[in-house]
């Protein structure tokens, strides 16, 4: 059998459409570009960095035990930051699927699953040094303890999974949805009692989604880099160590190979993820739920865990509300009253604040569209279209998805700073705002394709297939029937990507230059500095912009989208 | 709609897909000829899976096929995109774009033809005429029925004019009644616009109400291609005779002939059956009866035993036991007839023009 004519038809099908071709090749040449060669000259870097060919730089970082210390904390951390929050997430995920609620715990939810998407991945650290720290207003001034310290291994535990255990709900929320309540409810039938009823049937069934809570939370934990930065103290994680490795010690080798090995850990996290749970948590639960399911009114069961939530809840709100609240006192931790304003006026009259604000605004505004534009194209590739550089195309934007920004910094340093190859060329782009616009849209790509893929897959075939056939082309089709269609991921895509990249610090706080002052490596230097008021006046005017621009997105796809007037039947 | 009408030739042509379990090749088509004259009206039938819909889908350029070459009037097509092909597709699910109202569907593909905007907007009525939609321009197409989207896909095929019409099985989203009426609506509007149109379904009814000629597909083959009486009165193997209605398949030896009829040896009795010429005395023949054309009667053919005997209102369902062999039969306006119960022994007779043999 040969399939060569088919295949060759395909192919000058294919090129018969100049639009797509162009787009492909770009496409192509973007991902090899700012993806695969920054990691690839990690690579080479750590391998021939010092001149000869072989192990000699991993053997040198792994003969310093800073470095060997920090893979073990690294993995230490991101274990039990995955453990924890995906119980915490289970938890919550149990008790809004299972249990009656009344509207106020309800709320509670929906903000504690909101609050880590608008606010900077770091606030929490500075809430914690700012509540429970050697002058925190809790320990200090509540319980006078005077010598409690937040930093080191315990708090980077605890502010990763106060950050990180909202994603593990709304993920863990989304499977037990999909269980049908029928199993459960027959289970019952023959004589479970409740905990049994969870413990043989509802967990079973959830397990491969629990692991997979896991690995996404522990990928997230590795990769993090501000939390452990603000309040790791002496207490060094991969991330950080690479860090000082080329900010401190200048060695960029060496840096190279330690990201390297970072990489390494994730990616093999992520395979595991992608290709082995993923299909496990899709293989167990697939059907819909036939129908509503019977909420537990018991109130032994009801009442216990409400609170729990409710408490868990209120204080992961405080925590963020701290943020604000601690950038109107006058003096952290001396003087607390009269509340002033005194630290949001200092950071546009001292601190080039309207400069910060701008260049992080400016920046994300330009990199956003092209993301959400980008992953949709991607995700419309992917999905709907066959030619054979998709898997590539495919696996890439999701390869990213598992680099840590860290590395990808260091990879961006090693590969542009002296051009492509060390050869000068495209070397004008290292230090601009260009590769910083670069940066935050290959930093944004994967969630945005991730989310595009998912809203075309719903979308059925044959809806193209019939403007296809009909005489449009590619570029047509795209225009007037993908687009329109997906036109709420894509917003939230734009959106998405824009809180993303304004509150992004890994990568970036490793390529900015000084030309550019962003937000967010303004608030980490500030909060470095011991400086929290400022930082925190920093942190909440960031969250008000990113608040603002998810109040603004829910605006227009309540009155522009047009999922809703489809969706009505 | 002034034309030249175009018919559709297949020349050999082979699609080849992969397993995805097994990773291994196998034809989903395989080097399958067909011709289908200009004008006419013909449905691909078969099974799910015997490829009738990879087929069609190769005809309007989504599939590309693996071997031969196909062409519309004389025109090769293989390497044209499906938007450059004059070919115009009804979907099984509509495929109405969502975000556009009943005009704008219909319009779309004259608006990407560049077709001026008042030409468009007469086009457009006159079809939604035709297909008895006037007056629903301005409705979304969430707000009709599945029998109303359905016509609103056949207009927007319709409109842009294609050579050849293609339906990927339009009707099995409807309900049974509306199934019945819309193919009639169907082949009156293929007739008075007088296209080509090739159908795929898996539904015979359909098949027969609608075709100028029906094509069997089987594993990826065609079976039989015929019109709708050659296929049910003369199928050429016991799939076709099984697919289309129902049909009860008796083995006899060939014992001798009389006249134009051949004497064959069913369960131990004797039976007549149209001879065909290359028959011959000793061979084993399989005589094909559609339930329709036999009968019970007290003696006078071949001895059986009733085992189900049920009241179905315009027939009486008869299954009864000759020999071995199950032989399933419908007595059709049973009121003033006897009917034989379940265990009664009885003789199964039919008219030896009646069946087929294989």
């Amino acid at each position: 059998m040969a399939r060569g004519q088919g295949a060759a038809l395909d192919r000058k099908k294919l090129l018969a459409d100049p639009i797509m071709v162009t787009t492909i090749v770009v496409l192509i040449t973007f991902l090899t570009l700012f993806i695969l060669y920054p990691l690839a000259i990690l690579l080479v870097d750590s391998f021939v960095g010092d001149g000869s060919f072989g192990f000699s730089i991993f053997k040198r970082i792994f003969a310093m035990p800073s470095f060997t210390t920090a893979i073990t904390n690294t993995l230490k951390i991101g274990f039990v930051v995955g453990i924890l929050s995906s119980l915490i997430g289970l938890l919550f995920a149990y008790v809004e699927v299972y249990v009656r609620m009344n509207k106020f715990v309800g709320g509670l939810f929906k903000v504690v699953s909101m609050l880590p998407v608008v606010s900077p991945p770091f606030v929490l650290s500075l809430s914690m040094i700012m509540l429970f720290g050697k002058a925190g207003l809790i320990t200090r001034f509540l319980l006078g303890i005077y010598d409690n310290s937040v930093y080191g291994y315990w708090g980077i535990v605890i502010v990763q999974t106060l950050t990180f255990f909202p994603v593990c709900y709304m993920m863990l929320k989304g499977l037990l949805k999909n269980i049908d309540p029928s199993l459960e409810e027959a289970a019952r039938d023959m004589g479970a009692s409740r905990w049994k009823v969870f413990a043989d049937v509802t967990l079973p069934l959830l397990l491969p989604g629990l692991g997979n809570a896991f690995l996404v939370t522990f990928i997230e934990s590795i990769a993090d880099f501000a939390n452990p930065m603000i309040i790791g103290g002496s207490y060094d994680t991969l991330a950080t160590t690479i860090y000082l490795q080329i900010t401190g010690a200048y060695d960029k080798a060496g840096a190279a190979a330690m990201a390297v090995v970072l990489l390494c850990i994730t990616l093999l996290m992520f395979a595991v993820q992608k290709y082995y749970l993923e299909a496990k948590t899709a293989a167990t639960l697939t059907g819909k739920a036939s129908r509503a399911r019977m909420l537990i009114e018991d109130r032994s069961v009801k009442i216990p865990l409400t609170i729990l939530c409710s408490l868990g809840a209120l204080f992961v709100i405080m925590m963020y509300i701290c943020v604000p609240v601690g950038a109107c006192f006058p003096t952290w931790g001396y003087k607390f009253f009269p509340l002033t304003g005194k630290w949001f006026t200092q950071v546009f009259t001292k601190y080039h604040g309207l400069k910060a604000f701008k260049d992080s605004f400016v920046l994300s505004l330009i990199a956003a569209p092209i993301t959400a534009l980008l992953s949709m194209i991607i995700s419309y590739l992917v999905v709907k279209r066959k030619f054979r550089a998709k898997g590539f195309i495919e696996a890439v934007s999701m390869l990213a998805m598992a680099v840590p920004g860290t590395v990808l910094g260091v990879g961006y340093i090693r590969g542009f700073s002296g051009g492509l190859f060390h050869t000068g060329f495209l070397q004008g782009i290292y230090g601009t705002g260009l590769i910083l616009i670069i940066v935050f849209v290959v930093r944004s790509l994967p969630t945005g394709t991730r989310s595009g893929i998912s809203a075309l897959r719903q979308i059925d075939k044959s809806i193209e297939e019939s403007a296809y056939d009909m005489g449009a082309d590619s570029f047509k089709v795209f225009m007037t029937v993908t687009l329109p269609l997906i036109k709420d991921s894509f917003l939230s895509g734009l959106v998405t990507a824009f809180v993303r990249s304004i509150t992004a610090i890994s990568a970036i706080i490793l390529l900015v230059t000084p030309s550019y002052l962003l937000i967010t490596v303004q608030i980490n230097e500030f909060a470095e500095k011991g400086s929290f008021s400022l930082a925190c006046a920093f942190a909440t005017i960031l969250i008000l912009i990113t608040y603002g621009a998810v109040l603004l997105m829910n605006l227009f796809i309540k009155y522009f989208g047009t999922s809703r007037k489809i969706k009505e039947d | 709609m002034e034309k030249v009408k175009k018919g559709v030739r297949l020349e050999h042509i082979s699609k080849i897909y992969q397993d995805p379990k097994t990773g291994k090749d196998f034809y989903a088509v395989k080097d399958t000829s067909l011709t289908i004259e200009p004008g006419s009206f013909v449905t691909l039938l078969g099974p799910s899976g015997c490829g009738k819909t990879t087929t069609l889908r190769m005809i309007a350029g989504f599939e590309s096929p693996d071997e031969g070459e196909i062409y519309l009037g004389d025109e090769p097509i293989n390497e044209l995109t499906p938007n450059k092909r004059d070919t115009a597709m009804v979907f099984q699910s509509y495929a109405l774009l969502p975000h556009y109202n009943v005009f704008d569907n219909v319009a779309y593909g004259l608006k990407l033809r560049k077709v001026p905007k008042d030409e468009i907007r007469e086009r457009v009525t006159r079809i939604l005429e035709l297909v008895e939609l006037s007056g629903m321009e301005a409705r979304m197409t969430n707000q009709l029925s599945g029998g109303q989207q359905q016509r609103v896909a056949l207009a927007r095929a319709l409109v842009i004019e294609p050579s050849v019409l293609l339906f990927d099985e339009p009707l099995s989203n409807l309900d049974a009644k509306l199934r019945v009426s819309m193919r009639t609506e169907i082949r009156r509007i293929q007739q008075e616009v007088g296209i080509t149109a090739i159908y795929v379904t898996h539904d015979q009814s359909e098949a027969m109400a609608l075709s100028d000629n029906i094509i069997i597909m089987s594993q990826g083959v065609v079976a039989q291609m015929g019109t709708p009486q050659e296929i049910y009165y003369h199928p050429v193997n016991e799939f076709v005779a099984d697919f289309i209605g129902e049909a009860n398949f008796l083995r006899g030896r060939m014992t001798g002939s009389e006249g134009r009829f051949a004497v064959l040896n069913v369960e131990g009795s004797e039976v007549c059956v149209p001879a065909r010429e290359d028959m011959a005395v000793g061979g084993e023949y399989t005589v094909v009866l559609r339930p329709e054309a036999a009968s019970l009667a007290d003696e006078g053919g071949l001895p059986c035993k009733v085992v189900l005997s049920c009241f179905m209102g315009s027939y009486q369902n008869y299954h009864v036991m000759v020999g071995d062999t199950l032989v399933k039969l419908e007595e059709h306006n049973p009121k003033n007839k006897r009917i034989y119960q379940v265990g009664e022994t009885c003789s199964l007779v039919f008219e030896p023009d009646s069946v087929h043999v294989l």
